[in-house]
């Protein structure tokens, strides 16, 4: 077991492969050129973008709550883009980033948090489960999936997001068990993020989060949750671990919310100020932009444009939101069932005489 | 804002703030009252129902807990056979599901399982209904499951005077109480007379059980309770201006065991019920209701119990809650329909 995995540190330069824990990791981002890095670091600004979009468009009233997953671009996009087309994902709410790099539009996000849809997108077409606000709940559901690949064969590894808190719930440690001992192609990836709502890490555990993986029987790392190619090579290290049938991996990557939980908190009641200005500094996309600055490769106008095409999807995003209509009334009869419940059609019936008489 | 200590005066609080005050009382009634709950320390709840309490009675009694319900309500059953009585917070109405074999199967059979020996005097507050514009899990009604199971009391408030009264009632209770708080309700403001339980005369320290008129009328009976009295209130308000009905409204507050007297008595006189709430239909509350009074009015009644519910389906995006949830048209139509047989 390793202590702290980075490939970057926090004023951007790379660390060498020597015979510290990195050395293991290395190897899986040898191969990553600067246009990848380039890559990364334009995922990591434009899903910041988004998510700033997504809380001005709370504070306009347009969505009814926002998550925000500022400060944890780095974890998101780096073991999202870990992942291949294959690999199944299973998020918990804050996963903006890790659905960006699944293709699901970010409009789908926004209509969750609008209140006009309850899961938008297509779970299979993506590789990208529906969030789950249920906290620890999908990790159970991760496990029988990868139990599923295994059974079935498969050549995907499954990944499931939870948080410092989750580690608490019942369902995570009972999924930690399940996926050790079924040998399930699992990687558990917990964004330790410091802060469940208002109440620190230190309430939920006396261990590090990776260091309980042992109990259960299976391997696990802390990775720098922002230092994005540190969390690449990690989970890519992690998914082979999966799919060579080696059973579950546990990646703890530390991380920080840099914002209120969601739109509806506030911090100032709980959280230490200096706290936050020393996580600032660790700014995962500032870590990245300095490196690549470094290397003269990230000039002012690739930043530049880099920047536009984040203000621009923005742009695009915010008119698709406000243009996002609710659904008609009776959509809520929907979907109860695969087959027609006689209870809720005739609710429908009624409901659509009504309110027609209503009109 | 830490609270403050009340002697016996009436004041104007939000339901929150009642909430919080009675919480308050209950802390200083008994030291072995300890609060327990996600979030309930430094930030005083996410609905900020134990603001302050922390500060005033320490972190062993105003437990922050580590993010697990079923641990929230098992480790609570284990405090009060020590001798402890918790109050429990589950943060939202779609939480508590993670400790519902803590509820149902140790919770509420060990008095009877121990022949009377073990009392587990715990509270569990849950948050509920709709109509906050949420997103999902935050807006249910799951109070059937509780009241089909024995050995627990179910209560819930729909007024500020009774936010205050009745939490304190259900920690005094030494039976298991799920105490459910109309949290689209916290922020309505009522006079409350803040007089602590143990001043209160005797049959007012333990109406904890009992339904109430809030407001009488001939024509039609609507009962109802928690988030749905003051949905009723103003539907009775319109059939009064548009219709010239009078309507007669009753709270029912305890959801188990129900106190049907009023109901029935009232019935007996309308000849016509709608009972409301925004969980579903099929075996609720209103079910129960419509089955019994029917036993103890049939000859009295004009019309079939009717119902005005939440829908079959599971809560719908907060975009389409309104069509889901019972407003004032579709208590007055089911008020219509009454008339109509
Ligand atoms: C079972 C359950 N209990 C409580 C909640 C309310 N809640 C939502 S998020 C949260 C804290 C989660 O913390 P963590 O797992 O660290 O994830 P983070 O929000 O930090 O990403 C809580 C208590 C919930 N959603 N589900
Ligand atoms: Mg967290």
């Amino acid at each position: 077991m390793t202590e702290l995995v980075q490939l970057l540190t926090p004023d951007g330069r790379r660390t060498t492969s020597g015979s510290g824990p990195e050395a293991e990791y290395q190897a899986f981002v040898a191969e990553v050129t600067d246009d990848d890095l380039v890559g990364l670091l334009r995922d990591m600004t434009v899903v910041r973008r988004l998510d700033d979009e997504g809380t001005a468009l709370q504070r306009q009233g347009e969505l009814s709550l926002w998550a925000s997953l500022r400060g944890q671009e780095a974890a998101q996009v780096g073991s999202g883009r870990a992942l291949e087309p294959a690999d199944m994902a299973f998020p918990s709410y804050r996963e903006h980033g890790v659905a960006w790099c699944r293709g699901v539009d970010p409009l789908k996000l926004f209509g969750l948090f609008r209140g006009t849809s309850l899961g938008a997108w297509d779970p299979a077409e993506h590789g990208f489960a529906l969030y789950a606000i249920v906290v620890g709940s999908q990790t159970l559901h991760a496990t029988g999936y990868a139990m599923g690949v295994a059974r079935d064969g498969g050549e995907g590894a499954v990944i499931s997001y939870f948080g410092d808190g989750a580690s608490s719930e019942g369902d995570v440690n009972e999924a930690f068990g399940w996926a050790s001992v079924f040998g399930a192609p699992l990687v558990f990836f917990c964004q330790n993020n410091q802060w469940a709502i208002s109440e620190p890490y230190r309430r939920q555990s006396r261990v590090p989060i990776y260091q309980r993986a042992r109990g259960f029987g299976f391997p696990s790392v802390r990775v720098d949750g922002n230092d994005v190619l540190a969390t690449l090579a990690v989970t890519r290290w992690a998914l082979r671990q999966a799919r060579s049938g080696a059973g579950p991996v546990l990646v703890e990557a530390l991380t920080y919310r840099i914002n209120p939980h969601t739109t509806a908190d506030d911090p100032s009641r709980y959280r230490p100020a200096d706290e936050l200005s020393t996580w600032r500094r660790r700014d995962p996309i500032d870590r990245l932009r300095t490196h690549l600055r470094a290397r003269g490769v990230l000039t002012d106008e690739l930043e530049a444009s880099i920047a536009a095409e984040a203000d621009s999807t923005a742009a695009d995003l915010r008119a698709r939101c406000l243009a996002l209509p609710d659904p008609p009334g009776d959509a809520l009869f929907d979907h109860v069932q695969v087959e027609e419940n006689n209870l809720v059609a005739a609710e429908r019936a009624a409901f659509v005489s009504l309110r027609g008489a209503l009109l | 804002m830490a609270p403050t200590a009340s002697a016996s005066v009436r004041r104007t609080l939000t339901l929150a703030k009642a909430l919080n005050t009675g919480l308050l009382e209950a802390m200083k009634a008994d030291p072995k009252t300890v609060i327990m709950g996600e979030d309930v320390g430094k930030l005083g709840g996410v609905f900020r129902i134990t603001d302050g309490l922390q500060e005033l009675f320490g972190e062993e009694r105003v437990i922050d807990t580590p993010l697990a319900e079923s641990a929230i309500v098992g480790t609570a059953i284990g405090l009060a056979m020590r001798g402890f009585r918790p109050v429990c917070e589950i943060q939202f109405d779609g939480f508590v599901y993670p400790a519902f074999d803590q509820i149902v199967s140790q919770l509420a059979k060990l008095h009877y399982r121990s022949g009377g020996r073990i009392r587990l005097p715990v509270t569990i507050r849950i948050p509920y209904g709709g109509g906050i514009g949420a997103v999902e899990h935050h807006s249910e009604s799951p109070e059937a499951y509780f009241c089909h199971t024995a050995g627990l009391r179910v209560v819930t408030c729909s007024s500020p005077a009774d936010a205050h009264l009745m939490i304190q009632q259900a920690v005094a209770s030494d039976d298991p109480v799920i105490f459910l708080e109309p949290k689209r309700r916290y922020w309505e403001k009522g006079e409350v007379d803040t007089t602590p339980l143990a001043d209160l005369p005797a049959d007012l320290r333990t109406d904890l059980g009992t339904s109430r008129v809030v407001r009488s009328g001939q024509d039609a009976t609507l009962v109802a309770y928690g988030p749905m009295v003051r949905t009723c209130l103003d539907a009775a308000d319109v059939a009064t201006e548009e219709d010239g009905r009078s309507l007669e409204v009753i709270d029912l507050r305890s959801l188990s065991p129900l106190d049907l007297d009023p109901v029935v008595e009232s019935t007996r006189r309308t000849g016509r019920l709608v009972a409301v709430h925004e969980a579903p239909s099929n075996v609720s509350l209103s079910s129960e209701i419509a089955a019994r009074v029917t036993e103890q009015a049939f000859y009295h009644l004009e019309s079939p119990v009717l119902r005005v519910t939440g829908f079959d389906t599971p809560y719908p995006p907060a975009r389409l809650e309104d069509h889901y949830l019972p407003d004032v048209d579709r208590i007055l139509d089911a008020v219509d329909r009454t008339f109509g047989y």
